[in-house]
């Protein structure tokens, strides 16, 4: 029996007089899926942040489980340590993919730097690499040279994808990374993270309000409401028999197509 | 010694009921006490009129729906797994190596080929993928899809179309355990053959499958035993 990945327990944190995880408990085994689905204020991004290290909880203990198993603290790292881990074993996707790109190098460039960040130096390799990754979210290795702000939305989006993954991380936290997309271009994103992910055996934590999104990813998940988990569990099964009132709520208020 | 035809499956006072919260909390009790037993290389087709329950037996079954009581055995590798009491990825392994499931409708990624969605249902357990695509083609041929389709995505195809899709990727990765719910609603009669001649090959290969049929030559056709789910009188 494997081990969790990351594991938290007991998570709190406040914003004033408002609990964003009012005693959240999440864990996520090694190249599995989980979703995080609540509407807005429901502390899901909160979540994220704390989970992958950038905020720290009022209360609360967020292990992460290295390649060698060692499990460490998360928000008892040292801030060098940390920084390394989010350059190595982890990604992170933003909603916008201008937080995470640097606008003013090229998209080569963009995968390039996460390469050298974590030691590549042999140029003809990482250019090589960065052509591969290019290719790998269809984006014409023709555009390797040019600037990030000629590409659209979703070439964008791709473009992030491409440089999260280059280094190979063990756990990527995905911010709503289909949203603000076109319904098309969503489609085809949804489809190379799909992919992508389960080649390379990557584990996800993907908050997202699209429950479509969720359902067609994940393999578990979270609602979330008021800062706390109402309901969780295999995603088809939460989906299609939600128990609790606000999960139901939330699976009958979407849209049909 | 061991029987030719074990058990694979078994229900043990399986119960489930749905609390509508969005309709004032009404329960809505539909089975209660169920207990069914399920051997493999055999067809048992389930019976009783519409609304007895019998698509939410067969979610239950494959942990769609969460069983209130009682216990889903099923005979997982050389073990027995609880499915109603199961850790989801314990529930996930299972429908992976042991329990298939054609549920009444086709839900697929957009943009992804017919092609690439059957053939994902043996790459996910390992098979080459070109040998996966091999395969793939194969039994899209046998259910009557034409090439052209298998590069398309389903997702304009006609019901009848969909349902084959759904056939084919249900069918293939040769699971112990095969549930089917309504597999030939859409079809007409040379594909109504084409599955129960599949049906029989699973069969004569020792697959388990539990079924809800509505069209009775079809019924009559693979059936080994049906049985029968009668209606629970709603709580007050």
């Amino acid at each position: 029996m494997s081990e969790h990945l990351l594991s938290a327990t007991g998570l709190h944190l406040s914003f004033g007089a408002i609990w964003a995880l009012d005693g959240v408990d999440a864990t996520l085994w090694p190249g599995e899926i989980l979703a995080v689905v609540g509407e807005s204020g429901s502390g899901k991004t909160t979540l994220l942040h704390v989970l992958s290290g950038r905020s720290a909880p009022d209360a609360g203990l967020v292990a992460y489980r290295d390649t060698e198993g060692v499990a460490h603290n998360v928000h008892a790292m040292p801030a060098p340590q940390l920084r390394a881990l989010h350059r190595s074993d982890w990604g992170f996707v933003h909603q916008n993919p201008r937080d995470a790109l640097r606008m003013e190098v090229s998209a080569g460039g963009n995968v390039g730097e996460r390469l050298m960040a974590q030691g590549a130096r042999h140029y003809g390799v990482i250019r090589e690499s960065a052509i591969d990754w290019l290719r790998q979210v269809e984006i014409s290795p023709s555009r390797i040279d040019d600037m990030p702000h000629t590409f659209s939305g979703g070439m964008l989006q791709r473009l992030q994808i491409a440089r999260t993954l280059a280094t190979h991380p063990r756990l990527v936290f995905m911010d709503e990374p289909t949203g603000g997309l076109d319904v098309s271009v969503q489609a085809r994103l949804l489809d190379l993270i799909r992919t992508l992910v389960a080649r390379l055996g990557i584990a996800v934590v993907l908050v997202t309000h699209d429950i479509a999104v969720a359902r067609l990813l994940a393999d578990r998940i979270l609602v979330m409401r008021h800062g706390r988990v109402v309901e969780g569990g295999l995603t088809d099964q939460v989906l299609d028999d939600p128990q609790h009132p606000y999960t139901q709520l939330l699976v009958s208020s979407v849209l049909q197509a | 010694m061991r029987p030719a035809h074990p058990e694979v499956l078994r229900t043990e006072a399986l119960g489930k009921s749905f609390t509508l919260h969005m309709q004032g909390g009404v329960t809505i009790p539909v089975l209660r006490d169920l207990g069914l037993t399920l051997r493999a290389g055999e067809c048992v087709v389930l019976s009783g009129p519409s609304g007895t329950g019998k698509s939410t037996l067969i979610r239950s079954l494959y942990g769609n729906y969460r069983a209130d009581t009682g216990r889903i055995m099923i005979r997982h590798g050389g073990d027995w797994v609880d499915l109603a009491h199961a850790d989801p990825r314990v529930v996930l392994a299972v429908r992976r190596d042991t329990l298939g499931y054609v549920s009444q409708f086709l839900r697929v990624v957009p943009r992804v080929s017919t092609l690439e969605i059957v053939a994902e249902a043996l790459t996910s357990r390992g098979t080459p993928p070109d040998e996966a695509k091999l395969r793939a083609r194969s039994m899209l041929l046998r259910l009557n899809l034409v090439p052209h389709l298998h590069d398309l995505p389903p997702a304009t195809f006609s019901g009848g179309e969909q349902q084959r899709v759904n056939l084919a990727r249900g069918f293939i990765p040769n699971h112990p355990i095969l549930l089917l719910d309504e597999p030939t609603s859409s079809l007409d009669a040379v594909n109504r053959d084409a599955v129960v001649e599949l049906v029989a090959e699973a069969k004569a290969a020792g697959t388990a499958i539990l079924a809800i049929v509505h069209d009775m030559t079809t019924r009559d056709a693979i059936a080994d035993r049906l049985f029968h789910l009668t209606p629970l009188r709603e709580a007050a």
